[in-house]
């Protein structure tokens, strides 16, 4: 037999490397992939409400574009009051999203944010927003729901174009949802 | 042998077609030759290193009498090895990294195409011209299921297809209501991942008029085959008149719906209506596939009072695969296909469910 | 049923010469086995089971597509076998077929008496059966199997996903346990059980080529059962990982599952890498060239491994720089396979060859794992891949990597072993018809995926357009041929069991290695007494 450490000093090390492994992809990878998309704006993740003031950069314009999808079975009607805006970047700039609840039954629901091109995601600041929150509508309540944006000044020279897409989903048969985040906290 | 056989049959008729095609716009032409590039690169590497060897198993047999060698390093060529394939390597990085460039660029576009996936069909929505419909397969089951001789366009026809003017730069949005789906259309090199809950964007350009078939490339589902993308390109006049058709399409539509149907009309169109929206999950006959997709025929909402079974169909059911149909087809269609689910493969309930009916149900809703 | 066991029972090892008692009678000895060559013949076994199960799904499937239209199965039930077909092939043919090889061959080549932890070995071999079982009880289910791929991605398979989803996780899980505990048997073998004098250095490529799999198996198979724990929890703890509408992101998904895929595609290929590096040299009859830079580019392809798994998702949306990233470092794989490619090459040139069929599988394994290779570089080519992704293109590329590669290295193995297993030879003629029909009927059967794929047609479909057909026809009668092949095989081996000539302990002369000092077939213990390497 060569030297070194006893089997059972070795076969314990290795179980930790699995333990740790799994540790890694249920508790590190997720928040760590989250935070990398909304570094870099990957998949059209926006970040959490944003805090700071910018000035006005008067001497270039970005169209910005507003969607709305439906995830299926969301049985609500949900849209923006405008097709797009021209802001200067700097410039905060609100828009409202009109959702009706055409059900006998109150419903919640959850609006996921994204923004494309992607690159452009991290330059998309939203100060307030209705996808902060979850959604309640009464049966056939309708509401306003607002959102309020800065294209951020450093936006990259050649986009000129942003589109800020919105899906709707349905949220009212789920518990209260547990985002990964808390979930990796809690075990931390 | 492979490579051969390759060589062989690239000049073979279509049908036995054995490589990519150009394309029709720049990005696909410029693709297919970073393709070529790599493949001949690889060719020329494949017939080096099997020559080598084929020349050996002929030649270094014992069977002809050959001792064997016995040297087992050389450090210089273990280097040699390393680096030549490494500056190859650096070679084909070149033009693959401008033709990845070119494929991100953001410049402006003219027209502004919002692709939503859906099991299993498309909806085009033209962003900004109050356009949007879906796109279904159009091959009839009865060739899918080899009843009758197949078409030219098997599986790859829809009932609408994609229009674009050539010419312009038209940027897609892509984005799913369910899973995840994959845009792909080979002939403009665009594939593009349709993912729930999140947009990507994607262009192309189109030089000529023609008409692109391409596939959904993700497996979402079980009719994951049968979700053609087709796209036509018209000159920029053409696309005008389409647009403009479009539209009056949609206020014709409107009319449709006061007109008085009779019960034979409804029937014949609900037929119609139903193969393309429902016939995938519920099955031509009914009898749909339990239990993710309950049977129709003999169906407690199909036989029963009619509010609830325009309910299911306008608003679906949630929790389930059954989509919210009200935003999806037309008052005439919801209304043709209740009346024919009402009434066909021993359904027997004889009452009929009119396009004013829907429009009141909606109303109420509203 | 024989029901008594006594463990002291005294048996007799076949070579008699053995003062240790041999194998216990009965059933019982395989459910109570420690015996590293026991355990090593029952994995192989079951692998060779699950081949031909995830192979007669493979049958349904080209019989489906060997004609347009929908002919033989419904596209629900096309897409469970797809998914099974792929499931059940890389986690039951392809890698209990290595670890087989590992509990045979890595104690005689490194002059140990047994694996270190022969009560867990047992163990891992048994939960494989019950993990497969299970799976394979999903088609029975309600609602039907797994119907999603191999690769099974969120939503598809959580929020969209059938019933016996929570089933098919469980034996995910059980398979990981399984492979985790059969991978820290075979480190731990290599690193405490070597003969003395049996350096690192000094190891079969065989024992290298484990040790580093093992170690990627260890690494990544947590991450798969990760992946699956967060599914189980979207679909029943309310948890939102993968659902976008609760924070969550389906792509994510996809991160964490290739971050085990890709390197669990090298854990296919490396150990019939090693299998090759000791198969070629024998029949070459000449030392194999640049041993230790077949150890370096092993491990520099487990260590890229780590760092290229984005290239399976090219056209999910990631930036162009992460896009060029992963494109430049997938690339960068083709340079320790292009090494260990140039090195078999060379170990063949001026040999004094003889072709057997372990050789005959071997150079095939080589050529055609390298035309695989070929297609995973055009793979790489990011913008090239937007035309490629998700087509038979793909299918094509890892069927040539899988089958000539995994099954082909496996075959080989089996052929060069044979002897030293069962006593005998096995009929040469048998096997050289058994080595061209698989080459043949493979060929036969991918080749032409490449051009269908490259035609666009995209991969998982159950029904396609006529222009697809012909080469789809060609495909499906060369699968036919190679799946029909492989009963042959089945009837060399239990020949070979049977009986037929004798084996010598060393019945290839150019043979290098410990596993041939014992005779033929090897006795139930061998290397009690540890044996001195020079």
């Amino acid at each position: 037999m060569s030297e070194g450490i006893s089997t059972r000093a070795l076969v314990s090390r290795l179980l930790v490397v699995v333990v740790v492994m799994f540790c890694f992809g249920v508790f590190v990878l997720p928040p760590f992939y989250d935070a990398m998309c909304r570094v870099f704006g990957i998949n059209g993740k926006t970040a959490d409400a944003y805090q700071g003031v910018q000035t006005q950069d008067d001497s270039r314009q970005v169209r910005v574009q507003f969607l709305a999808t439906n995830a299926a079975g969301m049985l609500w009607s949900f849209g923006p009051t405008a097709d797009e805006l021209t802001v200067h970047p700097g410039e905060a700039r609100d828009m409202l999203f009109i959702a009706h609840n055409p059900t006998d039954q109150p419903m919640s629901a959850q609006a996921v944010p994204s923004v494309s091109p992607a690159r452009a995601a991290a330059f998309f600041h939203k100060t307030e927003c209705f996808c902060f929150t979850q959604q309640v509508l009464q049966p056939g309540e309708r509401i306003e729901m607002p959102v309020r944006f800065i294209v951020d000044r450093d936006l990259p020279k050649d986009v000129h174009h942003l589109t800020l897409g919105y899906t709707l989903f349905d949220i009212t048969a789920s518990k209260p949802p547990v985002a990964h985040v808390t979930l990796a906290r809690a075990a931390q | 042998m492979g490579l051969l056989l390759w060589l062989v049959f690239s000049s073979a008729h279509a049908s036995w077609g054995v490589n990519m095609t150009p394309g029709a716009t720049e990005v696909s032409r410029s693709v297919f030759d970073l393709h070529m590039t790599i493949f001949w690169i690889c060719v020329v590497i494949g017939v080096i290193v099997f020559g080598a060897m084929f020349w050996s198993m002929l030649v270094h047999r014992r069977s002809v009498g050959q001792k064997p060698a016995h040297f087992h390093e050389s450090t210089t060529v273990e280097i040699l090895w390393t680096v030549v394939p490494l500056l190859i390597l650096i070679v084909m990085a070149i033009p693959a990294t401008k033709v990845l460039i070119d494929i991100y660029d953001t410049s402006e576009s003219e027209l502004d195409i919002q692709i939503t996936g859906y099991q299993w069909k498309w909806h085009y929505k033209y962003l900004g011209e109050d356009v949007e419909f879906f796109s279904n397969m159009s091959t009839p089951r009865s060739q899918i299921e080899n009843r009758s001789a197949k078409g030219e366009h098997y599986l790859l026809e829809v009932d609408e297809p994609m229009v674009v003017p050539v010419g312009t730069k038209v940027r897609f949005l892509i984005t799913s209501a369910d899973v995840i789906h994959s845009w792909w259309v080979p002939a403009l090199a665009v594939k593009k991942d349709a993912i729930p809950g999140f947009i990507n964007e994607s262009w192309t350009r189109i030089e000529e008029p023609g008409i692109y078939r391409g596939q959904c490339t993700e497996l979402c589902g079980k009719d994951h085959g049968f979700m053609p993308v087709v796209v036509e390109a018209k000159s920029k006049e053409d696309y005008a008149d389409w647009l403009a058709e479009r539209k009056q399409l949609a206020a014709a539509e409107k009319e449709l719906t006061s007109k008085e149907w009779t019960m034979d009309e409804l029937m014949v169109r609900g037929e119609k209506a139903y193969v393309t929206a429902c016939a995938a999950c519920h099955m031509p006959g009914g009898e749909g596939l339990p239990p993710m997709f309950p049977a129709l025929k003999g169906s407690a909402i199909a036989v029963g009072p009619a509010k609830g079974h325009i309910d299911i169909v306008v608003n679906g059911k949630p929790g389930t695969s059954m989509a919210a149909f009200g935003k999806q087809l037309s008052e005439v269609d919801i209304a043709a296909i209740i009346t024919y689910e009402r009434n066909a493969w021993g359904n027997a309930v004889g009452d009929m469910v009119t396009p004013k009916d829907i429009l009141a149900f909606k109303q109420a809703q509203e | 049923m024989s029901a008594v066991i006594d463990p002291g029972h005294v048996g007799h090892g076949h070579a008699g010469h053995d003062h240790h008692h041999g194998p216990a009678k009965g059933l019982m000895r395989w459910v109570l086995t420690t015996n590293h060559k026991d355990i090593g013949t029952m994995y192989l076994w079951f692998s060779f089971a699950m081949f031909l199960l995830g192979g007669s799904m493979a049958m349904v499937i080209r019989a489906e597509l060997f004609q347009p239209g929908l002919q033989i199965v419904q596209p629900e039930f096309f897409n469970q076998m797809t998914t099974m077909h792929g499931l059940i092939m890389v986690f039951g043919a392809v890698m209990p077929a290595f670890v087989g090889l590992a509990n045979w061959m890595i104690p005689l080549m490194i002059g140990a008496p047994d694996m270190a932890l022969p009560r867990m070995n047992n163990f891992s071999f048994w939960l494989l059966p019950a993990a497969f079982g299970l799976l394979v009880s999903t088609l029975f289910m309600e609602g039907g199997g797994p119907n999603f791929g191999w690769t099974f991605y969120a939503p598809l398979s959580t929020t969209y996903g059938p019933e016996s989803t929570t089933f098919f996780i469980f034996a995910v899980h059980l398979m990981g346990i399984s492979s985790i505990m059969g991978a820290i048997n075979v480190v731990a073998t290599i690193l405490n059980l070597r003969a003395p004098g049996m350096t690192l250095m000094k190891m079969p490529l065989f024992v290298w080529t484990w040790l580093i799999t093992g170690f990627l198996l260890i690494a990544v198979m947590p991450v798969l059962a990760g992946c699956v724990t967060m599914m189980l929890m979207d679909i029943h703890f309310g948890t939102s990982f993968f659902s976008a509408a609760g924070g969550g992101d389906p792509v994510l998904f996809q991160h964490v599952f290739w971050f085990f895929g890709h390197p669990e595609v090298y854990i296919m290929i490396l150990p019939a890498f090693g299998a090759v590096s000791a198969i070629i040299p024998a029949f070459a009859r000449k030392p194999l060239f640049g041993y230790t830079s077949m150890v370096y580019a092993t491990a520099a392809i487990a260590f890229l491994s780590f760092v290229v798994w984005a290239h399976h998702m090219f056209t999910v949306g990631i930036p162009l720089t992460g896009q060029l990233f992963f494109m430049y470092a997938t690339m960068l794989i083709a340079v320790p396979t292009g090494v260990k490619v140039f090195n078999w090459a060379s170990t063949m040139w001026r040999g004094s060859m003889t072709f057997e069929t372990p050789m005959l599988f071997s150079v095939a394994f080589v050529i055609l794992f390298t035309i695989g290779g070929f297609s995973g570089l055009m793979l790489a080519i990011a913008p090239a891949d937007f035309q490629y992704h998700d087509t038979y293109f793909v299918v094509a590329h890892f069927h040539y990597v899988l089958v000539p590669g995994a099954i082909f290295g496996i075959f080989a193995s089996a052929y060069y072993w044979l002897p030293k297993w069962t006593g005998h030879m096995y009929d040469e003629t048998l096997g050289k018809l058994h080595f061209w029909m698989s080459f043949v009927g493979m060929n036969l059967a991918f080749f032409p995926m490449h051009f269908v794929g490259l035609a666009g047609m995209p991969r998982r479909i159950p029904d396609y357009n006529m222009m697809f057909a012909n080469f789809n026809m060609v495909s499906s009668i060369g699968a036919f041929m190679f799946g029909a092949t492989q009963l042959l095989f089945l009837f060399i081996v239990i020949k070979c069991i049977r009986g037929g000539k004798p084996a010598p302990a060393k019945p290839w002369d150019g043979a290098e290695g410990l596993e041939w000092s014992v005779p033929s077939p090897a006795p139930y213990h061998t290397f009690s007494t540890p044996p001195e390497v020079k």
